[in-house]
């Protein structure tokens, strides 16, 4: 076997079961507030500790507030599972990276930008979109509670085999599009059961092309394809990004670890048990139409025809029909941020769309930083002034909106286009209807009011490619 | 230790809808508890009750009709977050076993932690199941662990599925896998020194 998953997987092979469940040694485990709690209680009603709390790292995320993160959280069962994450943390000496501190912020924006996540690692968290760690070159993937507790107790979790799919994209991306639209569109073509079963590594020249943050938007979603995990090939956009970053190797180190992750590719013979290649001249700016993330269109583009009884339950959900143009559909609501598009990049491109223009009066736009990390550097670069200038405010980060725990809910009916990951149904609070998108069509229904193609706001030479 | 699954004969309450993710089994506004009960009452909360917390007589769990110890859905079940309270939900409103011709993957795993069977049929045998419930609710289904066997009680309809050997071991004699990996932790030093000496 000589694909990077299996490369990866092999090696942290501690024995396979009678019938092939592996016992899988972790190298990193993150943990929030969540997921979290029953898994500290258990090992407490079998008297064990945690095992390595070296290599567990805890940030809360999940229901903090956005807003007045210096003030207690005011929600009571917020607070609490808040401060058993702490208690648990200091009871065990796990580090923990507190609200309001500076590396606090959504587990997987954190764990890339402080270095915790690198090549060759296997990294779990109780948490679906852990896969974005894959773009480091790393087989991540969220588990259960039940796991999450295996984890702390052994450092190990029991798990079958995934098979292996490649997903290529080939050739250059159109103006206009980002990552966010490769991905929506690869799902929209596979369907949210088309990986499942599987790890998927995103291979081709275009996926190659992506900075590393547009590659962890990819991977961050494939989990919405059902597959176990997303990875990319470690390459030197992955060296450039981690290069200095406070828990990356450092001198000798560092040139011993480039030496060994440079290894950890596919070889060219590698066999795959499915693979699909996508040209990159077919993907637009997407939007979704429906009520899980497969249910993706182009932005220009019109809600196809009703495939059966689950599709016209999902349209009826949205209030939309078959056939209707997506573009100058109402938005009430803006959400920019989550693990998905949370980091310095997406607010680079929300902000440089947004500049000179003004929000439209009928939107509420919440823009939330994935960490604190990109909040700061999102005022140092002056994207904060940008934004204020244009009608929108910075809020502090966290989870927000993806799966309105905290304050930050759609009121039911209400229509929002956010950058987040899943369009299921009350996932932004009840009732509410979402329309996943990237960042700049994120920005054009901000600035517009409506559905629009973010290509008809832009300069015919601008391209805004991540 | 955990409850023994063995063999279960039980009516079954039928959600033909496809792509049901965990945010319908549970809502994230649910997920604060710090324990693993309680969830069986807000379990498909938002198609259970409307906003005032009245049942919506229209949704399979509310009639009269159905219930039992088995969940029959449509394919794709449990798609979306990781939450394992998607699986404490359903146990905590006494289901057993859960029926679909495909499972997301952290879903199953999620489900056999804590005993509760999901059970892969073909599609051929889940529009059958539908439709036997549909013609009378009181139709039984017999789920065999040993065998790896579901059955529509009183006809020929008879299918087998797939379980992995070590799960199935498991859920049969009560295990847990936490005790399992505590139990194998010298073993699991042994491949951190190993792992160490590679670099």
């Amino acid at each position: 076997m000589n694909t990077l998953f299996d490369k990866i997987w092999d090696a942290h092979t501690v024995k396979v079961l009678d019938g092939g469940s592996c016992v899988l040694y972790i190298d990193r485990q993150y943990i929030h507030e969540v997921t979290s709690p029953q898994a500290f209680a258990g090992l407490r009603e079998r008297g064990i500790g945690v095992f390595r709390p070296s290599q567990v790292t805890a940030s809360p995320d999940h229901n903090i507030p956005t807003a007045d993160q210096h003030l207690p959280i005011a929600e009571p069962q917020s607070a609490a599972q808040v401060a058993a994450l702490c208690r648990n943390c200091d009871e065990n000496g796990i580090t923990i990276f507190p609200i309001g501190s500076q590396r606090n912020g959504i587990i997987h924006v954190m764990g890339p930008e402080t270095g915790l996540t690198r090549p060759g690692m296997t990294i779990v968290c109780g948490d679906s979109h852990t896969s974005t760690h894959g773009a480091l070159g790393c087989v991540a993937f969220g588990i259960g509670t039940s796991e999450v507790e295996m984890a702390l107790a052994s450092q190990c979790i029991l798990q079958s085999k995934p098979k292996s799919m490649r997903i290529n994209v080939e050739g250059e991306l159109r103006r206009g599009v980002c990552s966010k639209d490769i991905i929506l569109y690869i799902i929209s073509k596979l369907g949210t059961g088309g990986g499942t079963g599987h790890f998927v590594e995103f291979a081709g020249s275009a996926i190659r092309s992506l900075s590393m943050e547009a590659r962890m938007t990819i991977c961050n979603m494939s989990i919405e394809m059902g597959a176990r995990g997303g990875m990319i090939a470690p390459d030197e956009t992955t060296f450039e990004y981690l290069r200095g970053r406070e828990f990356a190797p450092q001198g000798a180190e560092w040139d011993a670890a480039v030496e060994r992750w440079s290894a950890l590719k596919s070889e060219p013979d590698a066999v795959f048990d499915k693979e699909v290649t996508f040209d990159a001249a077919d993907i637009e700016p997407m939007i979704t139409y429906g009520t899980n993330p497969g249910m993706g269109v182009a932005v220009n583009g019109a809600i196809p025809a009703s495939d059966g009884a689950s599709f016209d339950k999902a349209l009826d959900y949205m209030g939309f029909r078959e056939g209707e143009k997506m573009a100058g559909k109402r938005v009430d609501y803006v959400f920019v941020g989550s693990c998905t598009n949370g980091r310095i990049e997406d607010l680079r491109a929300f902000a440089s769309l947004v500049e000179g223009r003004r929000k439209a009066p009928n939107v509420t736009a919440w823009i939330v930083p994935g960490s604190k990390q990109v909040e700061r550097q999102a005022i140092e670069e002056g994207l904060r002034d940008k934004l204020e200038a244009a009608g929108f405010t910075l809020r502090q980060p966290g989870c927000s909106a993806c799966l309105a725990m905290n304050e930050d809910k759609i009121p039911a009916g209400k229509y929002c286009v956010a950058t987040s990951n899943r369009n299921f149904e009350g996932r932004q609070g009840p009732e509410a209807r979402t329309m996943l998108a990237g960042p700049l069509v994120a920005a054009a229904a901000a600035v517009t009011g409506v559905v629009t193609d973010p290509r008809d706001l832009m300069k015919p030479d601008e391209t805004r490619q991540k | 230790m955990r409850n023994k699954f063995t063999t279960l004969v039980s009516t079954a309450v039928p959600l033909p809808i496809e792509n049901i993710d965990t945010d319908q089994i549970i809502p994230a506004r649910f997920l604060k508890a710090t324990t693993r009960e309680g969830f069986g009452e807000n379990l498909f909360r938002d198609w259970r009750y409307d906003a005032e917390g009245n049942p919506k007589p229209d949704f399979a769990m509310n009639s009269p009709l159905y219930n039992g110890e088995i969940l029959v859905a449509g394919k794709n079940f449990g798609c979306g977050s990781s939450r394992e309270h998607a699986a404490w939900a359903i146990a905590g409103a006494g289901f057993r076993a859960v029926v679909s011709s495909f499972f997301a993957d952290i879903f199953r795993n999620n489900a056999l932690n804590n005993g509760l069977l999901p059970v892969t049929v073909s599609e051929a045998m889940a529009a059958e199941i539908f439709r036997a419930i549909g013609e009378n609710p009181a139709t039984e289904l017999r789920i065999d662990l040993a065998a790896q066997t579901i059955e529509i009680v009183g006809t020929p309809r008879k299918e087998s599925f797939d379980i992995a050997p070590y799960k199935k071991q498991c859920l049969m004699n009560g295990y847990d896998d936490v005790d399992y990996l505590v139990s194998i932790r010298t073993e699991i030093e042994a491949f951190e020194q190993k792992q160490k000496q590679k670099r």
